[in-house]
């Protein structure tokens, strides 16, 4: 830990040169493993957030690694001998190494800020229309165009309706249509929800009271999983839709399709285990908040048929 | 007190801890005003509500190990969720940590007992009751709180069935009885630490354990009001129909996150900085040297203090907030890693050319070290935003966070259990049974905490009683791994009551450490050195220095070995 060359000699050095670069090799090789551990990405700031993880993960598995090495050899090599009742030397400090400590972590982790904010600015998570326009009016018809984007999705106990108010259709599957920026109003008709889409790598509260534009751009066709992510009640586990991204032909002619059928019933796992335990099929437990009837839509879709992430 | 003989007074009287009293169990089941009768009672309360905890923690692993909801109903699975993390917060570590303040803070700085020592008890005693409290709520209507430990409104409002008493009511009093235990906790080891020193223990003389504990119970005096306050509006919502959060009333649901976050932020300092603490004392004992840069150390822990209260925003980064508010709160909880980085590389530079001595206590110090750094290192991926965004509220977090709360801070109070059990106890614990506790913690640790991550990446929320099928392979091991911790236990309690009850007897200074805890009898007298308080003359940690602690160390230490 001091300077004094007799405590570094050669072979040390080297021997410590060798286990940098093996650790520099370890932490890059960790740091490109990243897209194994992460659904498919499919949004334009999917491949922002995955890049930034795999540098994340680099660097940390360096400071990991490194950290636990001087372990593993503190308790191979400086264990004390059986009956050796003495104590070591006495080394009470070093400013060098103090400084040299404070200043490389610091630089270290304003340089991933610096990255990190660069890449925000790229992702625009929040539209310029977050917070510009007053309380939602979830009840009313879908009729004026939406100020904030082109589809509406309404979060409630426990379903997700998604409206189309130009084509004239409601969903409780997600169309998006392919390589198109375009605008999610968010609304919740009675607590918070979370609507996170693993594959876009996106999340945002749903907050009653307001009206949040989170916008996209999906760049992957297939089939999603879109999950509840704020904590609801009951049946928050169960408040699951799919996304489905399509070309934008596919997009169209499914609006248009979606919005000749009639009104029924759309998907709520909630509402129909509630039928379950009402009808004695299912076990109940506690008093619970009765689901939200499955709203009515043109289109009920799927989320049972196999997704890509 | 008679002060006619020096030390050999205290030594006679070594053997029984509270002089007058019989050295029975009666005293740990009454309103007792000794600090280190109120530190066992708050451990060993707090070991009882782990296993509560921990039992619910099996039923939860239990439901999770398949992807449908079928062991449990979704009700019972959140209300087991909500009261296990509140029971291990409220119940398991802040009474653990504040049993090991009793029992070290008024030994440690050479005080006979802590400032208010009424106060103190009073403070104890809240904790059953809010115990009872809590658990009670499992039999009223409608079943306990449900909304998870942060209870954002509007979900913790509802109350389907819409009586007065009612399991998030309860949850509410029992947060709040225990915030006023832990003010009035508070208050009494910051003013003990100030005001109570021995002479010559200037705060640069002072061991880093009493350090972190200041540090800790000052984001308490700090923090908790605006927690209460935030909870106050909270009952007022659910029982009196006010709106302070109800966005039908005009009130802000994200305004009640803004209150616990302030605080519940800060709340996991409180819990981290002890255990810090703890491995800055423990190390240069079992490495044999000194503290590396000891000022350094301690002044890294006020540092934490400022940067914890300017940080909370990062629980809210997917809440709606502005960008600059997300990249302004990114930047101060990156800044944290650097006072935390300077006291990991002490305790590295500590152990660097030490002579290890691998006992139960020096084990889980290491296990817990190791696992706070793979805790930081995903905790800076935490804070930035964009991973923030994809991982927030997924199992990601949930790893995590038991990396430290498990993982760091209750392998830590692990070690600091072992470490001070034959000065506090007078008896030696049972080295097998210790090792055996270590490894299968730190391995059931690691397969029930490690696949949480891969979980959260791949998209599986936190807080749902059941999943897609593709979850279910890290899933099965992390059940597999908590059932394994649940096994840890028995032989934990079992060392703790057996060698309690026949262990061999501990001399003073066991571990042959330097503090003025071990130039106490073990067990220390009810009054500690009484009016006989050692002048300190060096500052802690002096392993191999040949540095005397205190004047007439050498007396003191014949007089304890001849006792
Ligand atoms: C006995 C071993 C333990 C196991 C198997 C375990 C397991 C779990 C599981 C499965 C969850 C639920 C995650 C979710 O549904 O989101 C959870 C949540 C939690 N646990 Fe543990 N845990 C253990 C020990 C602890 C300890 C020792 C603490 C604290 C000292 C703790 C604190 C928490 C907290 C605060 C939560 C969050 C509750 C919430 O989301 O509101 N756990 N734990
Ligand atoms: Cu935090
Ligand atoms: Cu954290």
């Amino acid at each position: 830990m001091t300077s004094t060359p007799q405590r570094f000699p050669l072979p040390r050095l080297i021997g410590l040169a060798v286990w940098l670069v093996l650790l520099t090799l370890l932490s890059v090789w960790m740091g490109a493993q990243v897209p194994r551990w992460l659904p498919v990405s499919a949004s334009s700031a999917a491949p922002l957030v995955d890049g930034l993880f795999g540098f994340e993960t680099a660097v940390a598995t360096f400071v990991f690694v490194g950290v636990v090495s001087v372990m593993v050899w503190v308790v191979l090599f400086n264990r004390a001998e059986k009956y050796d009742m003495s104590d070591a030397e006495p080394i009470e400090g070093n400013t060098t190494l103090e400084i040299v400590w404070t200043v490389i972590p610091l630089v270290l982790v304003m340089a991933i800020a610096a990255y990190t904010i660069q890449v925000n600015r790229e992702i625009g998570l929040i539209g310029p229309m977050d917070h510009a326009h007053g309380p939602a009016k979830a009840n009313s018809a879908p009729a004026a165009p939406l100020p904030g984007g082109e589809v509406q999705v309404i979060a409630r106990q426990w379903s997700w309706e998604f409206r189309y108010p130009v084509a004239g259709v409601l969903s409780t599957e997600l169309h998006l249509p392919l390589d198109r920026r375009l605008g999610l109003q968010l609304e919740s008709e009675d607590v918070i929800h979370g609507f996170y889409v693993p594959a876009f790598r996106l999340k945002q509260q749903v907050i009653p009271g307001r009206s949040i534009t989170l916008f996209l751009t999906a760049t992957r066709p297939g089939r999603y999983r879109l999950r509840d992510s704020e904590y609801s009640g009951t049946w928050f586990a169960a408040n699951q839709a799919d996304v489905v991204v399509e070309s934008e032909e596919a997009y169209q002619d499914w609006l248009r399709r979606a919005s000749r059928l009639p009104l029924q019933p759309g998907l709520s796992d909630a509402a129909r285990e509630y039928a379950q335990q009402l009808s004695g099929e299912r076990r109940s437990g506690y008093a619970t908040i009765e689901p939200a009837p499955p709203p009515l839509v043109n289109v009920p879709g799927s989320n049972t048929l196999p997704h890509d992430a | 007190m008679t002060s006619t003989a020096g030390v050999e007074s205290r030594i006679l009287r070594a053997p029984h801890p509270v002089p007058g009293a019989p050295d029975n169990w009666k005293r740990f089941f009454s309103f007792n005003t000794d600090a280190k009768v109120i530190g066992i009672q708050y451990i060993a309360t707090a070991l009882f509500f782990l296993l509560v905890g921990g039992l619910l923690a099996m039923i939860m692993r239990g439901e999770l190990i398949t992807p449908e909801a079928d062991l449990v109903d979704r009700t019972v699975y959140n209300g087991l969720y909500t009261m296990h993390g509140t029971i291990m917060l409220f119940l398991f570590i802040f009474p653990v940590l504040n049993g090991l303040n009793n029992l070290l803070i008024p030994c440690m700085i050479g005080a006979p007992d802590m400032a208010f020592p009424k106060l103190n008890a009073a403070a104890f005693w809240l904790v059953p009751v809010f115990g009872v409290i809590l658990m009670a709520s499992f039999l009223v209507p409608g079943g306990p709180a449900s909304s998870g430990w942060w209870s954002y409104p509007p979900v913790s409002l509802q109350n389907p069935l819409g009586h007065l008493i009612n399991g998030e009511a309860l949850w509410i009093l029992a947060v709040a009885l225990s915030g006023i235990s832990s003010i009035m906790g508070a208050v009494n080891f910051v003013t003990t630490i100030l005001r109570m020193r021995a002479p010559g223990m200037t705060l640069t003389r002072m061991p880093i354990f009493c350090w972190t504990a200041f540090s800790a119970q000052t984001i308490q005096l700090i923090g908790l009001p605006a927690l209460t306050g935030g909870a106050v509006m909270l009952l007022f919502d659910l029982v009196v129909g006010t709106s302070f959060y109800r966005p039908e009333g005009g009130g802000d649901p994200v305004l009640y996150q803004h209150f616990f976050w302030f605080y519940s932020h800060p709340a996991v300092y409180v819990i981290i900085l002890p255990v810090f603490g703890v491995f800055s004392e423990l190390f240069p004992v079992y490495a044999r040297k000194p503290l590396f840069g000891y000022p350094f150390v301690a002044g890294a822990s006020l540092v934490i203090v400022g940067l914890s209260l300017i940080v909370w925003v990062h629980h809210m980064f997917p809440s709606g907030v502005p960008q600059w508010m997300r990249d302004a709160f990114m930047v101060t909880t990156m800044l944290i890693a650097v006072p935390t980085g300077i006291k990991v590389f002490a305790w590295l530079a500590t152990l660097w050319g030490g002579k290890l001595r691998l006992n139960t206590a020096m084990l889980f110090a290491l296990g817990g070290l190791f696992n706070f750094v793979f805790a930081g290192v995903t905790g800076i991926m935490l804070a930035t935003v964009p991973v923030d965004i994809h991982v927030n509220n997924t199992y990601f977090v949930v790893g995590h966070f038991h990396y430290v709360i498990y993982g760091a801070a209750t392998m830590g109070v692990y070690a600091a259990i072992y470490h001070w059990f034959p000065k506090f106890t007078g008896h030696m614990y049972y080295e097998g049974l210790g090792k055996l506790h270590f490894l299968l913690t730190f391995i059931g640790t690691s397969l029930n905490f490690f696949p949480m991550h891969p979980l959260g990446l791949m998209g599986m929320p936190r807080r749902v009683s059941s999943y897609d099928p593709e979850f279910a392979f890290w899933n099965v091991i992390a059940s597999l791994g908590a059932f394994l911790l649940g096994v840890s236990i028995i032989p934990f309690l079992l060392n703790l009551v057996s060698s309690w009850v026949r262990g061999a007897k501990a001399p003073a200074n066991p571990w042959n450490a330097i503090g003025l805890e071990w130039l106490l009898p073990s067990p220390p007298p009810a009054e500690n050195f009484e009016e006989h308080v050692p002048t300190v003359i060096s500052g802690p940690y002096g392993y191999g220095t040949g540095r005397p602690l205190v004047e007439h160390q050498d007396e003191i230490e014949r007089a304890l070995l001849q006792a």
